[in-house]
C-alpha cells in the first residue's frame, strides 16, 4: 500500500474553515432534529399507552410507517416528491423562497424518524412501571393525566434515560445522511476535501476522530445525567 | 409527471430488479459476512484473556460511534488502495457492511450468552458434561433463542442500510430507480415506488419477526 501523507491539509485554508462548518452543521442538524424527536416522540409514546384504541393504532400505524422505510428513502420523499405532490405555490416556497430549504428538509426529516423510534422507547418506559402504580394513583383520585403527570412519566423517563442516550447518540450518526441533499455537514465536508486536495485517508481519520469526540462528550455529559435521575434499587431497561 | 403511469411502471421493472437483486445480493453476503466475524468478535470480547478482549470491545465501540456513510466513503477509498487495484463500489461497500455490521451482531451474540446465567454451565459442567458440550447442548440453544428476535430485526435494517450504497453510485434498488426517474423526469413516482416496496417488505418481515418471537420466547 502507497500513499503519501500529508496532514498540511487539514490546516491549509479553507479546509479547516469547511470542517468547522461542517461539525457546526452536524451539531445543527442534530439538535434541532433531536428537539422535533424528543417531543413528537413522547406525545406518540404516551399515545401509545393510552385506553382509547383509536389512539394507540395511529400513533402505531404511525410507528410502522417511519420504521420500515429507509432513513435514505424518507430523505428523498421529504426532498425530491414533497414540494411535486403539495399544491403548486407551498412547493414553489419549499424550493425556491424557503432559507435554506435543505437543512430544514434534514431535520424534519431525520426529527420525524427518530420520533419513531423515541416512542417505542417512552412506550417500553412506561410500560415497565407496574400498573399497580397507576390504578393507585386512580384510586387516590387522581385523573388519568395526573397519573401520566405525577407519576407514570416521571418514573418512566428515569428508566430509559440509557435508551433515550442511545437514540441521542445515533440521531448524530444519522446527520451525516443530509449530505444526500446538499447540506454539508461532518461527513459531507470532509469528503469534498478529499475530493479536493486528494488525502482521502487524512480527512476520514480527520471525521473518524470528530463522531468519536461527539460521542464520548454525549456519553459523558449523559453518564452524570444517567446518575442524578436513576431511580434507587431499579434496574433500567436498554432497548434495541 | 407526477401521475402514476401503471403501463410506464411496468417498462422500468427489469432495471428495478437488477437493482433489487444487487440489494438482495449485498444485504445476504453483509449478513453471512457480518455473523461470522460479529460472532468471532463476541467470543474476543467474552475472552479471559484481557488484552484480547479490550481490542475486541475497542474495534466494536469504535465502529458504532462512526455513522455508516462515513464508513462506506473509508471503504470506497481504503480497499482499492490495500488491494493495489480499483475493485469498484460494490465489493468495497460489502467490505464495509460486513464490518460496520459485526460489531452490532457482535452485541447482540454477546448478550445473548450473557442472557444464560452461569448457574446452567456450572450444572453441565456438574453432571459430567464437557465445556463444549455444555455450551452445544445448554447454553448456545437458549442463548440463540432469546438473541434470535434481535438477530432478525437487525437484519432487516441491513437490508433498510442497503440503501446507502448510493452514495457510491453503486446500482441498488435506490440508485436504479433514482436513474431511471432522473432520465424520464420521473422521480416522484419512482420514490414513491421505492418507499412502497421497502415498506411491504419490511413490514412484512418485522411482523413476521414479531411473531416468531410470541412463539419462541423462553
Amino acid at each position: 500500500m502507497r500513499y503519501s501523507w500529508n496532514w498540511s491539509v487539514l490546516t491549509v485554508e479553507p479546509n479547516l474553515g469547511w470542517i468547522l462548518s461542517g461539525i457546526e452543521w452536524t451539531i445543527l442538524v442534530s439538535l434541532a432534529a433531536w428537539s422535533i424527536a424528543f417531543t413528537w416522540g413522547s406525545v406518540l409514546g404516551i399515545a401509545r399507552t393510552v385506553q382509547s384504541p383509536l389512539v394507540r393504532a395511529l400513533a402505531g400505524g404511525y410507528v410502522e410507517l417511519f420504521r420500515n422505510i429507509p432513513l435514505l428513502v424518507q430523505m428523498f420523499l421529504w426532498y425530491f416528491v414533497l414540494p411535486e405532490v403539495l399544491p403548486q405555490r407551498w412547493g414553489t416556497w419549499l424550493k425556491r423562497d424557503l432559507p435554506d430549504a435543505e437543512f430544514w428538509t434534514a431535520v424534519v426529516c431525520l426529527g420525524l424518524y427518530t420520533a419513531c423510534r423515541v416512542c417505542e422507547t417512552v412506550r417500553s418506559g412506561i410500560g415497565s412501571i407496574s400498573r399497580g402504580q397507576a390504578y393507585a394513583g386512580l384510586a387516590t383520585g387522581l385523573t388519568p393525566f395526573q397519573v401520566y403527570l405525577y407519576i407514570l412519566l416521571p418514573v418512566g423517563y428515569r428508566i430509559i434515560m440509557p435508551a433515550l442516550t442511545t437514540e441521542f447518540l445515533s440521531i448524530f450518526k444519522n446527520s451525516s445522511l443530509a449530505l444526500t441533499i446538499g447540506v454539508l455537514e461532518l461527513t459531507g465536508q470532509t469528503r469534498r476535501i478529499s475530493e479536493y486536495t486528494f488525502q482521502p485517508i487524512e480527512m476520514f481519520l480527520t471525521a473518524t476522530a470528530l463522531y468519536g469526540l461527539i460521542t464520548l462528550t454525549v456519553t459523558a455529559l449523559m453518564r452524570v445525567v444517567e446518575g442524578r435521575t436513576r431511580l434507587p434499587g431499579m434496574i433500567t431497561v436498554a432497548v434495541q | 409527471m407526477t401521475r402514476f403511469d401503471l403501463g410506464y411502471v411496468a417498462g422500468t421493472l427489469p432495471l428495478l430488479w437488477d437493482g433489487m437483486q444487487t440489494t438482495l445480493l449485498l444485504t445476504v453476503v453483509s449478513l453471512v459476512g457480518g455473523l461470522a466475524f460479529g460472532m468471532l468478535l463476541a467470543v474476543l470480547r467474552l475472552s479471559r484473556v484481557k488484552p484480547i478482549a479490550l481490542a475486541a470491545a475497542s474495534y466494536v465501540n469504535l465502529i458504532r460511534a462512526l455513522p455508516l456513510l462515513l464508513l462506506i466513503f473509508w471503504f470506497y477509498f481504503l480497499v482499492p488502495l490495500w488491494l493495489g487495484r480499483p475493485v469498484g463500489g460494490f465489493t468495497s461497500a460489502l467490505i464495509g457492511f460486513v464490518l460496520f455490521e459485526a460489531a452490532y451482531f457482535c452485541e447482540i451474540i454477546r448478550s445473548g450468552i450473557q442472557s444464560v446465567r452461569r448457574g446452567q454451565i456450572m450444572a453441565g459442567l456438574g453432571t459430567g458434561l464437557t465445556y463444549a458440550q455444555t455450551m452445544r447442548a445448554i447454553v448456545l440453544p437458549q442463548a440463540l433463542r432469546n438473541m434470535l428476535p434481535l438477530l432478525l430485526t437487525e437484519s432487516i435494517n441491513l437490508f433498510k442500510g442497503t440503501a446507502l450504497v448510493y452514495v457510491v453510485g453503486v446500482r441498488d434498488f435506490l440508485t436504479a430507480a433514482s436513474i431511471i426517474g432522473t432520465r424520464d423526469n420521473t422521480l416522484v413516482p419512482m420514490y414513491c415506488l421505492v418507499a412502497l416496496v421497502y415498506f411491504s417488505l419490511c413490514l412484512a418481515a418485522s411482523l413476521s419477526v414479531g411473531r416468531l418471537q410470541r412463539r419462541y420466547a423462553l
